[in-house]
């Protein structure tokens, strides 16, 4: 690993954010009205707001981050830099932990600003502190780039890239114990949601919610760190120096 | 040649079931501008690739400044520049040769000198989607030029760039070789033989001829490569 060619990496890939204004105002307004719009729907049922505004404002930098890292990557792979950049003394780590670390720069942001928002104007509660519904907002968003740099190795077109997302996200995000409590599921839908990263990172999300900040928060956590350690060991196992 | 930078031998390489190089033995002598021809479809690329250790080979060895090709020694000290332009679309010329430079540890300095070698200085903060194919590919070749290689394996770097910019593009590859350092060069335009210092004819990836041009045209009685070409295919041909 070489701090040089991560940093170079990284800056390289905000460069290119910065070019692409609409998408950095989708990234950072989609949530902010998704947030309003739930507020608005449990009007008169606030609970339903605090009990879901929390974990989905920690939830949306995983989907995005996954979603552009995975187009991101691919076109990487499609033009032809990526083979570019193989030929060149820059570790396989060094890409991954400089994608990383540039989209958590942009979830920090992202976060930052949705939660001023929530947190602000609509006027979520959390029982622990803002502070880390923020930090594990990051966290997932590197999870999602660690995941979707992994999968773009499995596609070939953009079409294919983003449909990755439905069948990678959703499941997880139905599975989570977000809409249905992990206990009342049936018990196989209870083992698929246990091996699920998304399920953890929502546990975590609740818990700092209700304020607990147990031992059980932190085994979230660290399941949290341990899958992005791995998704980031398999995207590196599918950087080919050689390739047909 | 006795002081080769490049020594392919026995190389085959197989790409989606199709042999493209059967087996495949050449050189490319230090300090010197080797072209190499053929072509569309002849393999060239496929070889460039085995130089610069990217293509998975099926057989036989490269070796390149004395490393088996791909080295991770080597990844500093060669340059490459690919077919298509390899460089990013939305960043500016200047942005893209600093993120290169950065990866290869080269000093700043080398970012504005590679700019000039290729003439973009009146384009270096355009951003490289909006430059024409040509412009493209001459930041692609800047990226290949950063941090002063040893070895230049370049792909094509002249196709579609006016008379003028050819010449210059030319000359510094001779500068460059003056100073020391390996140019492989590939070219599907035969014309391009008579400005390189020793050729590879490649053709259906079998290597027909690897001489000088003046070699080339004592051997086949042609006045023109293109005419020597065709008379070492006819030779070939039973």
């Amino acid at each position: 690993m070489s701090l040089r060619v991560t940093s170079a990496v990284a800056v390289r890939v905000l460069s290119q954010l910065r070019r692409d204004p609409r998408t950095i105002a989708l990234i950072i307004g989609v949530p902010c009205l998704l947030e309003t719009l739930l507020k608005e729907l449990f009007a008169g049922r606030s609970p339903v707001f605090q009990h879901v505004g929390a974990p989905l404002l920690g939830l949306f930098p995983f989907v995005t981050m996954f979603l552009v890292t995975s187009i991101t990557m691919l076109r990487e792979r499609t033009t032809g830099t990526l083979e570019r950049l193989m030929t060149l003394p820059l570790g396989k780590l060094d890409l991954l932990a400089g994608y990383g670390a540039a989209f958590a720069v942009l979830a920090a942001a992202q976060a930052a600003i949705v939660s001023a928002l929530a947190f602000g104007l609509l006027g979520l509660h959390v029982a622990g502190p803002q502070v880390v519904v923020g930090a594990l907002a990051v966290a997932n968003a590197v999870l999602g780039t660690a995941l979707g740099l992994f999968v773009s190795a499995f596609a070939q077109t953009e079409f294919q890239a983003v449909q990755f997302m439905p069948a990678m996200v959703f499941p997880q995000i139905l599975l989570c114990g977000l809409f249905v409590g992990r206990s009342s599921m049936a018990t196989w839908l209870r083992w698929i949601s246990d091996a699920l990263p998304l399920t953890y990172a929502y546990d975590a999300l609740a818990h700092t919610a209700g304020n607990a900040l147990d031992g059980r928060f932190a085994a979230d956590v660290a399941v949290v760190c341990a899958c992005i350690v791995l998704a980031l060991a398999l995207g590196a196992l599918t950087l080919r120096r050689r390739t047909g | 040649m006795t002081n080769a930078a490049v020594r392919v031998d026995r190389l085959r390489v197989v790409r989606g079931g199709k042999v493209v190089l059967p087996e495949l033995t050449c050189e490319v002598g230090s300090a010197t501008v080797t072209g190499l021809l053929g072509p569309s479809g002849s393999g060239k690329s496929t070889l460039i690739r085995s130089v610069v250790g990217v293509q998975r080979v099926a057989g036989g060895r490269v070796e390149v400044l004395g490393e088996p090709a791909g080295a991770r020694t080597l990844r500093a000290r060669v340059g490459y520049m690919t077919q298509a332009p390899s460089v990013y679309g939305d960043l500016t010329v200047r942005e893209n040769l600093r993120f290169f430079a950065r990866v290869l540890g080269a000093a700043r300095d080398t970012v504005e000198r590679a700019i000039g070698d290729v003439s973009l200085e009146d384009h270096a903060d355009r951003v490289v989607s909006r430059l024409s194919g040509g412009q493209q590919a001459r930041v692609s070749l800047a990226t290949a030029l950063l941090g002063a290689p040893d070895l230049l394996v370049l792909d094509e770097p002249t196709v579609g760039l006016d008379p003028v910019l050819r010449r210059d593009l030319w000359q510094l590859f001779h500068a460059l070789a003056d100073g020391g350092a390996t140019l492989l060069v590939s070219s599907h335009v035969m014309d391009e033989a008579d400005r390189c210092d020793a050729l590879l004819l490649l053709r259906d990836g079998r290597l027909l001829a690897q001489a000088t041009p003046a070699e080339l045209r004592a051997r086949t009685g042609a006045e023109q490569l293109d005419e020597a070409f065709l008379r070492l295919v006819d030779e070939e041909a039973p």
